[in-house]
């Protein structure tokens, strides 16, 4: 599938042989100086440690019908069923919580005991108090994989020093950068589909593009660049950390696979910076340019936890938002013909995508004292789940919350990216992605219409879809014309 | 009552007419000012609607807040002067105030 799309563009890859030659060299010299082994070897014994503390259950999860919402007692409700999502029952389970409990106590999830935060204001005002709730020591209901260390999961100070440290390669300016090179790949992608049979939109186009971004992002070797999906999947998927499919067994390797390759990625670079080739946009040139992060290699778990961190925050976030754009489009279709009769809508169309899909469900905190919330006694230690999934869909905030509205007035407003020191830092870059797809979609296809319906991700936290079968009508030849539009500050 | 300026990074100024009581964030996106975006609605917890006072006013306006730094020094273009609009009420005391914003927003 791959092969398919990618002939024209081998000029822009990295060089793929020269990189199989440094990770030989790699793995011969580097052992000395650059402990990536001890990384494994330490991963290995958490995770042994886990397993034989009793700490992973290993939770398998078997679905089941999931009842109305009005048929079950308030206190027995649990939002953290993987298959809320897959079966429709979160929105209407939400809104039974905001009305009736909107700070909720569940006492005994599979996941152990958790709050749910349900309505706008009161999930911006937790996300916004890092003082009271901490992040730490991870932001998924459950334990995950292993503890690589993320600023994503981290206190002031701490994580503003090492989110400073790599923030560069997503800032606006950086992204200007690369804008052209993100569109080229878009495109090639969008001319090789099919038009004359239904086909998987998340394959070919959702997992595809974002795949190609974080090559991109990361200089990544292009043709292997499904390595960076599968290692996200698999760690995102963790059964015990979302409710998801992936198991223990499937870990150790991926882990130990995304180590050895990231760290062959930074010696590779260092080898063709010191060969002369000039400075690309990507993260590991950022980082070996900068003085506060020149040598981070000599730190492996800061350096592979801000990698992971980066491939697992932009990858199944953007993709689903790719596959939701057109659900949504499809759900509401006057909504396209709205678009098609004013692409000048697309930046915030982009905005109202995030907000009606909400990629990732919630974010996790841990309350560091007793505090009085929403007319529950939280106590020092408990869990908190923020659900932005909720809050989006809150009528408090908006109007008509559960209709996707491409010119919504307040559609920024959104909180699909949170709130707070941890606010998505790959927000510009994942509104610009969304941008340039939608973009250059109108410029090729007339209809773009799902055919049945998509199948749903098995997660508590990513809110996600693993097919969604389309067919693209294209426009008549002579109706193209550009409509490229001008980024806004927002975009 | 009087006016406010928005100096956009490439030098075009942007007067707005000042309104009592208003966040100088809702002047800026009610009277379209590109380049704020206000997207947390003025709970200083997006950083989005980053301004960087003119020397002459800092004294008038004040520094920036704990609570606007914990966002805005995040930013890469954060200086002294830097605060969030959304946390600058307008008062009759900020007749002809001067902002300049920067490049980008986060
Ligand atoms: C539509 C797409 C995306 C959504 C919905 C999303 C959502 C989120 C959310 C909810 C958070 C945590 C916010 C909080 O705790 O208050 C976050 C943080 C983060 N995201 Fe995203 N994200 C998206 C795309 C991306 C992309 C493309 C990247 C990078 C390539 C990225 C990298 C990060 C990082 C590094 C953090 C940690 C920030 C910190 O802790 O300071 N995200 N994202
Ligand atoms: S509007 Fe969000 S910080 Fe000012």
């Amino acid at each position: 599938m791959f092969e398919q799309t990618t002939t024209k563009r081998e000029t822009m890859t990295t060089n793929s042989t020269l990189f199989q030659r440094t990770k030989v060299r790699v793995t011969d010299t580097v052992q000395a100086t650059v402990p990536v082994d001890r990384v494994i070897q330490s991963v290995a014994l958490t995770l042994k440690a886990k397993r034989l503390a009793g700490m992973m259950k290993a939770l398998r999860f078997e679905e089941r019908p999931i009842p109305d919402p009005a048929d079950v007692p308030l206190e027995e409700i649990d939002v953290s069923n993987p298959f809320m999502n897959r079966q429709g029952q979160w929105y209407p389970y939400f809104a039974r919580l905001r009305e009736e409990a909107p700070v909720h106590y569940q006492p005994k999830s599979p996941f152990g005991p958790f709050w749910s935060v349900t309505r706008y204001a009161d999930i911006q005002a937790v996300d916004s108090n890092a003082e009271v709730f901490s992040a730490e020591p991870y932001i998924v209901l459950g334990p995950p994989p292993f503890n690589a260390e993320m600023f994503i999961a981290m206190d002031p100070p701490k994580h503003d020093v090492q989110r400073r440290a790599v923030q560069g390669v997503v800032a606006p300016k950086n992204l200007k950068e690369m804008e052209s090179l993100i569109r080229e790949r878009v495109q090639d992608v969008l001319d090789n589909l099919p038009t004359d049979r239904p086909f998987d939109w998340v394959e070919r186009v959702s997992k595809e593009i974002t795949g190609r971004m974080l090559a991109t992002l990361l200089d990544f070797p292009f043709e292997e660049r499904h390595k960076l999906t599968y290692w996200s999947d698999t760690i995102s998927g963790s059964a015990d950390a979302t409710g998801g499919t992936t198991h223990q067994d499937e870990l150790f390797p991926a882990a130990v696979d995304l180590a050895r390759n990231f760290t062959a990625l930074w010696h590779d670079k260092a080898a063709r910076r010191a060969a002369g080739e000039p400075d690309g946009f990507d993260l590991i040139t950022l980082m070996q340019t900068s003085e506060d992060t020149k040598d981070l290699i000599k730190k492996p778990f800061e350096f592979l936890g801000n990698l992971t961190l980066l491939i697992v925050g932009g990858n199944d976030t953007t993709r689903n938002s790719m596959t939701g754009g057109v659900l949504a489009l499809n759900r509401f279709p006057d909504e396209f013909e709205k678009l098609k009769a004013d692409p000048k809508l697309i930046p915030n169309m982009v905005s109202e995508i995030i907000r009606w899909q909400t990629p990732l469900a919630y974010m996790r905190r841990v309350a560091k004292r007793d505090v009085h919330f929403g007319g529950q006694f939280i106590r020092k230690g408990d869990v908190v789940l923020m659900w932005y999934v909720s809050g989006n869909r809150d009528e408090r905030k908006f109007e008509n919350a559960d209709d996707f509205i491409i010119d919504r007035k307040n559609a920024r407003n959104h909180m699909s990216f949170g709130f707070g020191v941890h606010r998505c830092m790959g927000n510009r870059l994942a509104e610009m992605q969304l941008r340039i797809l939608w973009e250059e979609l109108l410029e090729r296809f007339d209809r773009i219409e799902v055919i049945g319906e998509p199948s749903y991700v098995q997660s508590n936290f990513v809110k996600g879809y693993s097919d969604m079968q389309v067919q693209l009508t294209p426009k008549p030849v002579r109706e193209q014309t550009p409509v490229r539009v001008e980024a806004t500050s927002g975009a | 009552m009087g006016t406010i300026t928005f100096v956009e990074h490439d030098g075009t100024p942007h007067q707005v007419e000042l309104e009592d009581g208003s966040s100088l964030m809702e002047l800026a996106t009610n009277h379209g000012v590109p380049g704020i975006d206000g997207d947390c609605g003025g709970e200083a917890s997006c950083g989005t609607c980053h301004v960087i006072v003119d020397d002459a006013w800092i004294t008038t306006t004040g520094t920036r807040t704990d609570l606007e730094s914990q966002m805005v020094e995040m930013s890469p273009e954060c200086g002294p002067n830097s605060r969030l609009a959304c946390q600058l009420r307008a008062s009759p005391a900020l007749d002809g105030l001067t902002v300049h914003l920067p490049e980008f927003q986060m």
